[in-house]
C-alpha cells in the first residue's frame, strides 16, 4: 500500500464532529436507498427489466442518471483538488472535455446504439465486426469496471476514516452491502433512481459549501482578487490565455487540450463507456435515448461552480493548502471546507452527499459489469439459449461476484498517488482505442471485421506499452496527465493505421448485415416511436445539443 | 402494438415514480434542517460566516421537495394502455 495516500487521507486533523441530527440525515438516506431497491424489485420480471429498466424511463431521469454516474465522489474531490491546483484550467474537464462528446453521443451515435436494439456497447461490436472483437471488449470492460468499483470502495473507506473515524473495514462492508442490496433487488432501475436522488443530494451538500465559502472570501470579486495573490496567481483565472506554450498551471498547450482531452480522452470516455451509455439504452424511446446525454450536458456545464470554485476558495482560506503530504494536500480541499465552514445540519447533508456519490459511482460500475458479464460473456460464450429467468439469475450472481471482486481490488487503488490520474490511466488504456475503432467502424462501412479486431487490439496494446514504459521510467512525461493525453493519442493513431492497412487485404461484411449499424445504412432517425409531445422543439435532440455546445463556448469568454 | 412496446409499457407501469422519492426525501430533509436552523447556536452561525445556512438550506430543500411532489401530482406518469398486462 502506498503510504502517501493513506497518511494524507487518514490523518486525524480532518475529523468532522457530527451530531445526532447529522447522523439522522445519513441514516434517512440509507433507508431511502434501500427502500428504492425494494420498491423497484416489483418491476422486475425479465432480464431486460433488470439490466435495462425494461427500456421504460423518461429522458430527464436517464439524463440525470447519466451525469450522476460520472459524478462520483472521486470526481468531485478530484476536481476540487484540480481547481485549487490548476485554477480555471480545470474547467476544460467540464466544457471542452465533456460537453461536445456528450452532444455527439446523443446526436450522432445514439441512433446506431438505440436503433440497433443492442443491449450493451460490446454487443454493438459483435454485430458490426465479429466475436473476437466483442469478447476482447467485453472482458476489458468487465475488468475495468470491477477495478474502478474497487477504487471507489477504497476511496470511500479512506474518506470515511478521515472524516468520521470509521475503521476502513466498516466503510467497505457497509458501502458494498448497500450497493449490493439495492442492485440485487432492483437492478438498473434502482441504480438509476438512486443516481437521480444522489444528484440532488450531492448538490444540496455542495451548494452550502460554495455559498458560505464565497461569503467568507467576499464574493466572486473578492475570490478573484485573492487568487491573484496566491502561488497560482493570475494564471489561475484563465482557461486558455497561457496555452500557446506549456507555461501554464496545467502544463498543457492548446493542441493537447483540444485533441488530447477534448477529442480522444473525452470522446473515448463519454461515447463508448457502457456504464454511461447504459443509462441512455434504458430510455423509453429513441428521442429520449438521444436526449439522455444532452440533458446531462446542462448540469455538467454548471457543476464546476460547486467543485472548481470551492477548490479556489480552499486555496485562499486554508493556510498551507497544497502540501505534499499531511492534512493539507489538494485532495482534501472539499473535506477541509466541510470541516471549517459547515455547521451541524448542512454538514450531515454534505456527508450524506459524499457517501451517496461514492455509492452511486460504484453502483454504475457494478450495473455495467453485471450486464456485460451476463449478456456478453455468459450468454454468448458459456451458455446460450437458456430461458430468460436463467440469465436474470446469472445477473444477480454476477452482481455479488462483481462487488466481492471490487472489495478485493480496492487495494490496487492504494498504489497510486493521485486517484484521478489513476482512473484516467485506465481510460486511456481501454477507452481511446475503443472509441477510435467505433468511430471508424461507424463511418466507414467498408472496414472489415478482422480490421476491427486487429486495430482494437493493436491500439490497446500501444496504449498499454506506452503506459508501462512510462511507469518503468523508460519514457519521460511531465505528468501522469500528459502521459494519458499521449497514450490516448497514440492509441487513436494506431487504430486508424491498422484499420487502413488491414481493410483492403480482408473481406468486408455483406452490406445488408450492417443495416442500422453504420452511417449510410441507418434504419431511421427515431421518428417512428415518438411519444406525445416529443415533436416539440425543446425536445429536439439537435437543437438541445447545439445549444449546449454554444453555452460551453460562451462560458469560456469571461474566463479566457 | 409490438412485443417490445408491450414489454416497455408493462415495465413502466410496474415501476414507481422517482419524483415521489425525491420529493419525499427533500421535504423530510428540509423540515429537519429548518427546525435545526431555528435553534442554531451562535457558534453555528459564526462557523457559517453569520449566514443562517441551516434555515435557508432547509427552506430551500422544503420548497424543492414540494415542487417535485406537485409536479408528480399535476403531471402523473402517463397511464399505461389497458391491454398491456
Amino acid at each position: 500500500m502506498d503510504p502517501f495516500v493513506v497518511d494524507t487521507l487518514a490523518a486525524d486533523g480532518l475529523r468532522l464532529r457530527l451530531d445526532a441530527v447529522d447522523y439522522l440525515l445519513v441514516a434517512l438516506y440509507f433507508v431511502t436507498v434501500l427502500g428504492v431497491g425494494f420498491a423497484a424489485r416489483r418491476a422486475i420480471r425479465t432480464s431486460v427489466d433488470f439490466f435495462l429498466s425494461g427500456r421504460s424511463l423518461p429522458a430527464w431521469v436517464t439524463g440525470l442518471a447519466f451525469v450522476s454516474a460520472n459524478l462520483g465522489a472521486l470526481e468531485i474531490i478530484g476536481m476540487a483538488a484540480n481547481g485549487a491546483q490548476y485554477g480555471y484550467m480545470t474547467l476544460h474537464y467540464y466544457w471542452i472535455g465533456a460537453v461536445p462528446a456528450m452532444v455527439f453521443l446523443g446526436i450522432v451515435m445514439m441512433p446506431f446504439y438505440y436503433g440497433s436494439k443492442v443491449r450493451s456497447v460490446p454487443e454493438y461490436l459483435r454485430l458490426r465486426f465479429n466475436r473476437p472483437t466483442h469478447l476482447f471488449n467485453a472482458i476489458t470492460f468487465a475488468v475495468a469496471q470491477v477495478l474502478i468499483a474497487g477504487v471507489n470502495l477504497f476511496a470511500l473507506a479512506l474518506v470515511m476514516q478521515a472524516l468520521l473515524g470509521w475503521p476502513q473495514w466498516v466503510s467497505i462492508v457497509v458501502g458494498a452491502f448497500i450497493v449490493l442490496s439495492y442492485i440485487l433487488l432492483g437492478g438498473l432501475s434502482s441504480a438509476i433512481y438512486n443516481e437521480v436522488l444522489q444528484f440532488f443530494v450531492i448538490l444540496a451538500g455542495l451548494i452550502p459549501i460554495t455559498v458560505i465559502g464565497l461569503q467568507k472570501v467576499g464574493g466572486f470579486g473578492g475570490l478573484m482578487d485573492a487568487v491573484k495573490g496566491t502561488s497560482l496567481g493570475e494564471a489561475g483565472l484563465h482557461a486558455w490565455s497561457g496555452t500557446g506554450g506549456s507555461d501554464n498551471p496545467l502544463g498543457a498547450n492548446w493542441i493537447g487540450i483540444v485533441f488530447g482531452l477534448g477529442f480522444v480522452l473525452s470522446f473515448g470516455y463519454w461515447t463508448t463507456n457502457f456504464a454511461e451509455v447504459q443509462r441512455a439504452l434504458s430510455a423509453r424511446n429513441m428521442s429520449a435515448a438521444r436526449r439522455t446525454p444532452i440533458i446531462a450536458a446542462y448540469p455538467k456545464l454548471l457543476i464546476p461552480v460547486v467543485t472548481v470554485i470551492p477548490g479556489l476558495i480552499a486555496l485562499i482560506t486554508v493556510q498551507g493548502l497544497g502540501a505534499k503530504e499531511g492534512d493539507l494536500t489538494y485532495n482534501n480541499a472539499i473535506p477541509l471546507l466541510m470541516r471549517d465552514l459547515l455547521p451541524n445540519g448542512v454538514l450531515g447533508v454534505a456527508v450524506t452527499g459524499l457517501l451517496a456519490s461514492f455509492m452511486a459511482g460504484m453502483a454504475a460500475n457494478v450495473s455495467g459489469f453485471n450486464t456485460v458479464f451476463t449478456y456478453d460473456i455468459w450468454q454468448e460464450y458459456v451458455k446460450k439459449d437458456m430461458p430468460d429467468g436463467y440469465y436474470l439469475r446469472v445477473g444477480r450472481i454476477a452482481t455479488v461476484a462483481g462487488v466481492v471482486i471490487g472489495i478485493g481490488t480496492a487495494f490496487i487503488a492504494a498504489g497510486f498517488d493521485n486517484i484521478m490520474n489513476y482512473i484516467q490511466a485506465l481510460f486511456a488504456l481501454f477507452n481511446a482505442p475503443l472509441f477510435a475503432t467505433f468511430i471508424i467502424g461507424m463511418f466507414w462501412k467498408r472496414m472489415t471485421p478482422l480490421a476491427g479486431f486487429l486495430s482494437l487490439a493493436a491500439g490497446s496494446l500501444a496504449a498499454l506499452t506506452l503506459y508501462l514504459l512510462y511507469l518503468g521510467d523508460v519514457i519521460k512525461f511531465n505528468s501522469d496527465l500528459e502521459q494519458s493525453f499521449w497514450g490516448a493519442g497514440l492509441a487513436f493513431v494506431t487504430v486508424a493505421i491498422v484499420a487502413a492497412v488491414v481493410t483492403p487485404l480482408t473481406a468486408p461484411k455483406p452490406v445488408e448485415e450492417l443495416d442500422g449499424l453504420v452511417y449510410g445504412r441507418a434504419k431511421g432517425m427515431g421518428t417512428e416511436d415518438l411519444l406525445a409531445g416529443d415533436e416539440a422543439w425543446y425536445r429536439n435532440p439537435i437543437a438541445l445539443g447545439l445549444f449546449a455546445v454554444a453555452l460551453s463556448l460562451l462560458f469560456y469568454i469571461p474566463v479566457w | 402494438m409490438t412485443d417490445n412496446e408491450t414489454e416497455r409499457r408493462s415495465a413502466a407501469a410496474r415501476l414507481f415514480d422517482v419524483r415521489r422519492v425525491i420529493g419525499g426525501l427533500f421535504v423530510v430533509y428540509g423540515a429537519i434542517l429548518t427546525l435545526r436552523g431555528l435553534f442554531d447556536s451562535t457558534a453555528d452561525l459564526s462557523k457559517a460566516e453569520g449566514l443562517r445556512i441551516n434555515l435557508w438550506a432547509g427552506l430551500a430543500m422544503l420548497v424543492f421537495g414540494l415542487l417535485f411532489l406537485a409536479w408528480q401530482w399535476l403531471r402523473p406518469a402517463e397511464a399505461p394502455k389497458a391491454d398491456s398486462e
